[in-house]
């Protein structure tokens, strides 16, 4: 066997599985806000146990086509989708519950949103959502999601004080926390790090590298370097384009299909 | 290199004249309570006791107290109330958490903010032809309460509708993106964190259904009823309506009672916008982000 891809997806082993069929595929993916074009015609897959970078100068469609992986252009009027997303194999728009669709995936954006319910609360809001009623099993998951998120050791005291009043960077784990929570099979996010300090970015950086084991993760970010600690392969938008798709090394290397990628990676926009 | 020149000189100037002008507007506002306050203490105050509050009047009305209008206008009041906020509410809620924004929605919001500023003798005409007559609830509590509903029904859905849509969008997302539908993220969510807006901008409707009196003149208030209320089917007298037959109708009144009816009234509307002023600081205290 040959390339990391291989080594890695066939030993069972964390890292991407290259050879089973993938987790999302995205064809002729466009989304439009009112007849304008924010995104059009993605073509991807992403991989089981994949980090998937997304990197692009703003306005590149990259929190769009988020929106549109968890049907959230449902809340939106103006927002239009159009093409196909599989998840699983089957297509978003064939779920006949979108809300169950959407318990699935995880979702952390760009700025912290604490819930305005306690700590406990915001954790506890997903599965409570599910059914889960016993106190002892949403303790356990409380306890196992703020710890994951690098986050329990500082409000273990305080779970009963409000999500929406711990600094921003906490705010933030707490976001990711809530959407362990969901135990996803795959986890959205977009540029988590705008609100958190270098440490805690680090921090979590190593727990999503941890969670890769488990689950499937797609990470905007407009760090191109976290994109090359983080991303096994990294696609690059650019005005609503999917200019290039390649390993992350390749791309940082200079392996590259198209000039605008080394001119992102290299500092020349945005 | 840090003197003030001549801009900033003229800027600050400037900034002093316009913060004592709006002082001295705020002052103007005040005088004008002062004065009607001060006035209904001075000639009511002295009217006022256990016995004007807890019993009838007499005399047509020319002596004794004013319990059935006291008690009429509170049944006025709540019954109204039990009408106006279900619907106001379930209303706000549905034009602010769930209407797409097409023609129908913007007609419904036309029309609330047109019945909003619909003249009260209007609604009172209204209420006398829908309920009275049409639903033959004859002149009752209930025939005038609805015609009250009718007419507080769109500041209750303002009202209730800015309650709600003070709690940011992205809280309803942070929802949604979990699988919360709609009424999920309604519930656990939105209405705890705003219906303490919604509680202030009733109480303060209501204080204004209690002074109201075009509306039930036709509709159930009576110059005299010698018994309280029993229930949504009788006639009911009323403060507003008890002060406005014995200041013109009757003859003989003494000043000092008129004065006194007039007291217990505005000392209601007061206290409840008092009620919603506390409640709105105490509130302020929780906000919650
Ligand atoms: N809710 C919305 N309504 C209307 N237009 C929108 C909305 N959200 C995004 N857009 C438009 O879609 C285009 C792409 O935006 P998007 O948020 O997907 O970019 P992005 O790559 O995430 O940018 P950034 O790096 O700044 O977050 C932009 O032109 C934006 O103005
Ligand atoms: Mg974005």
């Amino acid at each position: 066997m040959v390339g990391p891809a291989a080594a890695a997806g066939t030993e069972g082993t964390a890292g991407p599985r290259y050879d089973e069929s993938p987790i999302v595929q995205v064809r002729d993916l466009s989304v439009f806000y009112s007849r304008t074009p924010a995104l059009s015609g993605v073509n991807l897959d992403v991989y089981r146990h994949e980090i998937f970078g997304i990197i692009g100068p703003a306005n590149s469609g990259k929190t769009s086509f988020l929106r549109a992986l968890n049907r959230m252009d449902a809340f939106n009027p103006a927002m239009d989708v159009q093409g196909s997303v599989r998840i699983n194999g089957k297509d978003i728009n064939d779920w006949r519950n979108e809300y169950a669709l959407r318990s699935r995936i995880g979702v952390v954006f760009p700025l912290p949103v604490g819930l305005p319910l306690t700590v406990y609360e915001n954790v506890a809001f997903s599965p409570r959502l599910r059914g889960i009623r016993q106190k002892e099993k949403l303790d356990e998951v409380v306890e196992r999601c703020l710890t994951r998120a690098a986050l329990w050791d500082e409000v273990k005291d305080r779970l009963d004080s409000l999500g929406s009043l711990l600094s921003g960077g906490q705010q933030q784990r707490l976001t990711i926390a809530r959407a362990l929570a969901q135990e996803p099979e795959l986890l959205l996010l977009d540029e988590f790090s705008i609100a958190v300090d270098p440490v805690t970015t680090m921090r979590i950086e190593d727990v999503l590298r941890e969670l890769r084991t488990e689950l499937t993760i797609v990470l905007v970010t407009n760090l191109v370097q976290q994109a090359r600690r983080l991303a096994d392969r990294t696609a690059f938008f650019l005005m609503g384009d999917l200019v290039e798709i390649g390993e992350t090394e390749d791309l940082f290397e200079g392996k590259v299909k198209d000039e605008r990628t080394t001119g992102y990676i290299e500092g020349r926009y945005g | 290199m840090f003197g003030a020149t001549a801009l900033n000189r003229r800027s600050y100037r400037s900034q002093a004249v316009a913060k004592a002008a709006f002082f001295l507007m705020t002052v103007a506002l005040v005088i004008p309570v002062l004065i009607i306050v001060g006035t209904l203490v001075v000639k009511g105050g002295p009217a006022i006791s256990w016995e004007f509050l807890f019993t009838p009047p007499t005399n047509n009305m020319t002596a004794g107290g004013i319990l059935p209008a006291l008690v009429g206008t509170i049944w006025l009041v709540v019954v109204a109330l039990l009408a106006s906020v279900p619907v106001g509410v379930a209303a706000a809620l549905y034009l602010s958490e769930y209407a797409p924004d097409n023609i129908l929605t913007r007609a419904i919001n036309l029309a609330i903010i047109n019945l909003a500023g619909v003249p009260s003798i209007v609604h009172a005409l209204f209420g006398f032809g829908a309920f009275v007559l049409f639903f033959d609830m004859g002149a009752s509590i209930l025939a005038a309460s609805l015609t009250l509903a009718v007419m507080t029904l769109p500041v209750v859905i303002v009202a209730t509708r800015e309650s709600l849509q003070a709690v940011p969008l992205a809280f309803r997302e942070a929802c949604w993106n979990m699988g919360a539908t709609r009424w999920q993220t309604i519930r656990k969510v939105v209405l705890p964190n705003s219906i303490s807006g919604i509680l202030t901008g009733v109480i303060l409707e209501v204080s204004r259904t209690a002074g109201e009196t075009a509306p039930i003149m036709f509709t159930g208030a009576a110059a005299y009823v010698a018994f309280l209320p029993q229930g949504v089917f009788d006639q009911t007298m009323a403060l507003s309506y008890h002060l406005y037959f014995i200041a013109t109708q009757q003859t003989g009144v003494p000043e000092e009672l008129t004065f006194g009816v007039a007291l217990v009234l505005i000392s209601i509307v007061l206290l409840m916008n008092a009620v919603s002023i506390g409640f709105r600081v105490y509130l302020r205290g929780l906000k919650k982000w």
